[in-house]
């Protein structure tokens, strides 16, 4: 037999998100970062173009995180009580190429603050850093509902990713970030079926595909992490065969789920807790992972050497 | 090539005789393509057709053993490329090089710190598989070295040297150890494919590229050396995963018995966070053997609970017995949790009442093996559930008080699970971290 690799032929591709927009654009961002577009599995360079590299956002929250072990805590210290200076830090000593703000201090058991300050808030932040932003919601349908609206509008014309959109709760973000021109989180529960239903509705309030960043709801290493996996691979699969309806690249919080890991934890083995956040990540990228919201600068630092490493071996 | 139903269906002698136990030729045909069926069954084979359908019955890839006794390592047998599939059955090994120049206190202190690289996660014990002897000075030394290594730990070997003398000598001290031979190499492949021979012991084949490696275990296999691992040389993580991908695709799709084996990676990276990485993405991406330098509790930790994560059974979550479980010194008023029988959650409810020291009941319902949230919406974990559960498991005949503690997740279930239950329900918190603080307050 004659000697022969074996290459698969896809004839679908992952569509291209840009987050952020630059002078040109009508923003005010530095430089934008696009995520999706491959035509072939994670690595498997010589099947498909894999035209982007995963990217890493640097999660910051509006208020001071209250449960983050120590050592996650200890890079940012004092800045973790000003978003702002937390913000400038990531991006100045840390070289953050996107930020990703949580606002958690609008959730009703957390400061319940009104979307009117949080708007406030965005629109500092965009002063601030010019990096591209992504903006999280506080997890409260109903309030979310208000909050991200305001954020939207604050933020017009900066092409931001925002979200979480969920299968009950979408039409009132949906909207808002049409009309302001950003990009849309669909977040499912680990549920193929749920995410490209999500993403039917969304695209059919006339946010297209190509504005969609998947949420596939991620575990962290040895809490689930594999469901993910599998779901990823699963729907990427899919996509590659030429389902646009599942086509869009993933977003995956990392760094919120392997904090909470018992493991992430354990104060005599500071490696440890960057480990699990550094690990989650890798497996996820593997698995097709397009965009991971970390904490730990090292843990961070980390996953772009293995980024670049990857795409320099090309 | 692969055969499909069909494929074999041309082969057998399509006069539907029954003899099989099927109706029809092509029934038995699609049954012996899912390998769900004997050959045998058919009387009416002729041997050349029995040799060919035989062939196609073996495992596309050969299941191969390092090592001996409980710690032997076996890998290999897999049959499909994504987990979803179906799942991956035999952990990756695991293994740590030890330089034969260090000192030999040094060889002593780690394979020392190796022994102990052992956890139990969800019930599991995640355990390292291998020692690898790499050879940088003599024969001697080497030899000196692996008697050193193999006297302080009872986990499974691998002689890495190009040295046919230092080989030698090193197979002769594990007479019984059936350690791994590292490498054949197309410079010396019939010296060493002799002493895998005489010795017995699996050997790992190594060229740079996968064409190579076939050219060269199709050598070995002609010569019956079989137990094989293939490798390829050096190379970054994504070339080195596009080998692992073409190896596995080659001997699952195309039947390419040539590369039919488990793969071996050495990994490159100094770092020893990057080394983790490296490592990761090969146990991920197919790899049979891993072999890493770092010896850290957490770089094994992180490694070993990835490992758990891919090779589980994605139809079948790791589950515990649902029952009872009295944890400490508990008595007629200590306080019952209610968790589901899915390992992950129990075994995280288990670590943080231990953190406690309050002792307590945990009630695990059998919900099939799914969490909390999955298993109520699924209807696994309702009101008449637990009931069932809590009666089942002599709930009442346990402790005198009449209070259940339910996940914070499920809140919404407490009224109609006081009815149902008669005991009262008190709504515990949504995070098994919160726990402690919270069994502390109970009163």
């Amino acid at each position: 037999m004659a000697w022969e690799l074996m290459t698969e032929k896809w004839s679908g591709e992952v569509s291209t998100v840009t987050i952020g927009a630059t002078k040109e654009e009508g923003g005010t961002r530095s430089h934008t970062l696009k995520i999706g577009g491959e035509k072939s599995l994670p690595c498997l360079f010589q099947e498909g173009n894999i035209p982007h590299e995963p990217k890493v956002a640097f999660e910051i929250w509006d208020i001071a995180p209250l449960d983050w072990p120590a050592e996650l805590m200890l890079p940012y210290a004092e800045t973790l009580r000003d978003p702002l200076e937390w913000a400038n830090k990531c991006v100045r000593d840390y070289k953050a190429q996107g930020l990703c703000i949580r606002l958690q201090g609008a959730h009703p058991d957390f400061g319940d603050k009104s979307p009117e300050e949080e708007a406030k808030l965005i629109r500092k932040l965009l002063k601030e850093v010019s990096v591209p932003l992504i903006i999280l919601g506080c997890g409260d349908d109903a309030k979310d509902n208000l909050l991200l609206p305001a954020c939207s509008e604050a933020a017009k014309g900066e092409r931001c990713l925002i979200g979480c959109a969920v299968q009950d709760n979408y039409k009132t973000i949906a909207t808002s970030l049409l009309a302001d021109g950003h990009n849309i989180i669909a977040e499912s529960p680990i549920d193929i079926n749920i995410a490209k239903q999500l993403n039917i509705l969304i695209s059919d309030m006339g946010l297209p595909l190509e504005r969609i960043v998947m949420n596939p709801t991620i575990g962290a290493l040895g809490y689930g992490l594999e469901y993910a996996y599998s779901i990823m691979e699963r729907s990427r699969l899919a996509a590659l065969s030429g389902d646009k309806t599942v086509a869009s690249p993933f977003i995956c919080f990392v760094a919120q789920e392997s904090w909470r890991a018992k493991e992430a934890k354990n104060e005599n083995s500071p490696e440890q807790g960057v480990i699990w956040e550094a690990l989650t990540a890798t497996a996820l990228i593997q698995a097709g992972a397009d965009l991971l919201i970390m904490r730990h600068p090292k843990a961070i630092q980390k996953v772009n050497q293995y980024i670049a490493n990857l795409f320099g071996g090309k | 090539m692969g055969l499909s139903g069909l494929d074999i269906y041309k082969l057998l002698p399509k006069t539907n005789c029954r003899e099989c136990g099927f109706a029809t030729c092509l029934a038995f045909a699609m049954q012996l393509a899912k390998k769900a069926v004997e050959i045998d069954k058919c009387p009416h084979l002729s041997p050349e057709v029995k040799s060919k359908l035989e062939a196609q019955a073996l495992p596309p890839i050969k299941l191969v053993t390092i090592g001996s006794g409980d710690t032997r390592l076996e890998i290999g047998n897999e049959s499909v490329m994504f987990r979803h599939e179906e799942k991956f059955y035999r952990p990756a090994g695991l293994g740590f090089i030890i330089e034969d120049s260090l000192a030999d206190s040094e060889i002593k202190t780690r394979v020392e710190k190796i022994n102990t690289l052992k956890f139990e996660r969800v019930g599991q014990l995640l355990e390292v598989n291998l020692v690898a002897i790499r050879q940088n000075k003599d024969a001697q030394r080497f030899r000196d070295t692996v008697k050193l290594v193999s006297a302080n730990t009872a986990l499974g070997l691998v002689l890495m040297s190009d040295d046919l003398t230092a080989l030698k000598g090193g197979l002769d001290i594990l007479k019984g150890r059936n350690p791994l031979i590292y490498h054949a190499t197309k410079n010396n492949l019939s010296e060493v494919a002799q002493l895998a021979k005489d010795f017995k012991s699996p050997l790992c084949v190594q060229a740079q590229s996968l064409e190579e490696v076939s050219g060269l275990t199709q050598i070995l296999a002609n010569q019956g050396v079989n137990d094989l691992v293939i490798e390829t040389g050096k190379k970054p993580i994504s070339e080195k995963i596009w080998d692992l991908t073409q190896s596995r695709r080659l001997a699952l799709k195309k039947s390419n018995r040539s590369l039919g084996y488990p793969s071996l990676v050495v990994v490159q990276q100094d770092d020893p966070y990057a080394e983790v990485q490296e490592a990761a993405s090969y146990i991920s991406k197919y790899a049979g053997i891993v072999l890493i330098r770092g010896v850290e509790a957490w770089q094994a930790l992180s490694l070993l609970t990835l490992r758990q994560n891919i090779y589980t059974d994605p139809q079948k979550p790791l589950q515990i017995e649902p029952k009872l479980y009295p944890i400490g010194q508990v008595n007629a008023k200590s306080p019952v949790l209610i968790t589901t029988n899915f390992s992950l959650s129990y075994y995280t409810v288990l670590s943080e009442v231990e953190a406690s020291k309050i002792p307590t009941y945990i009630v695990s319902v059998d919900t099939e093996g799914m969490s909390v949230l999955t298993a109520w919406a699924a209807e696994k974990f309702t009101p008449a559930k637990i009931t069932e559960s809590i009666n089942k498991f002599g709930v009442k005949e346990a402790v005198t008080h009449k209070r259940l503690v339910i996940p914070g997740y499920v809140a919404v279930m407490s009224g109609e699970l006081q009815d149902e239950s008669g005991f009262e329900i008190i709504v515990g918190p949504k995070e098994a971290a919160g726990i402690p603080s919270f069994l502390k307050s109970f009163k």
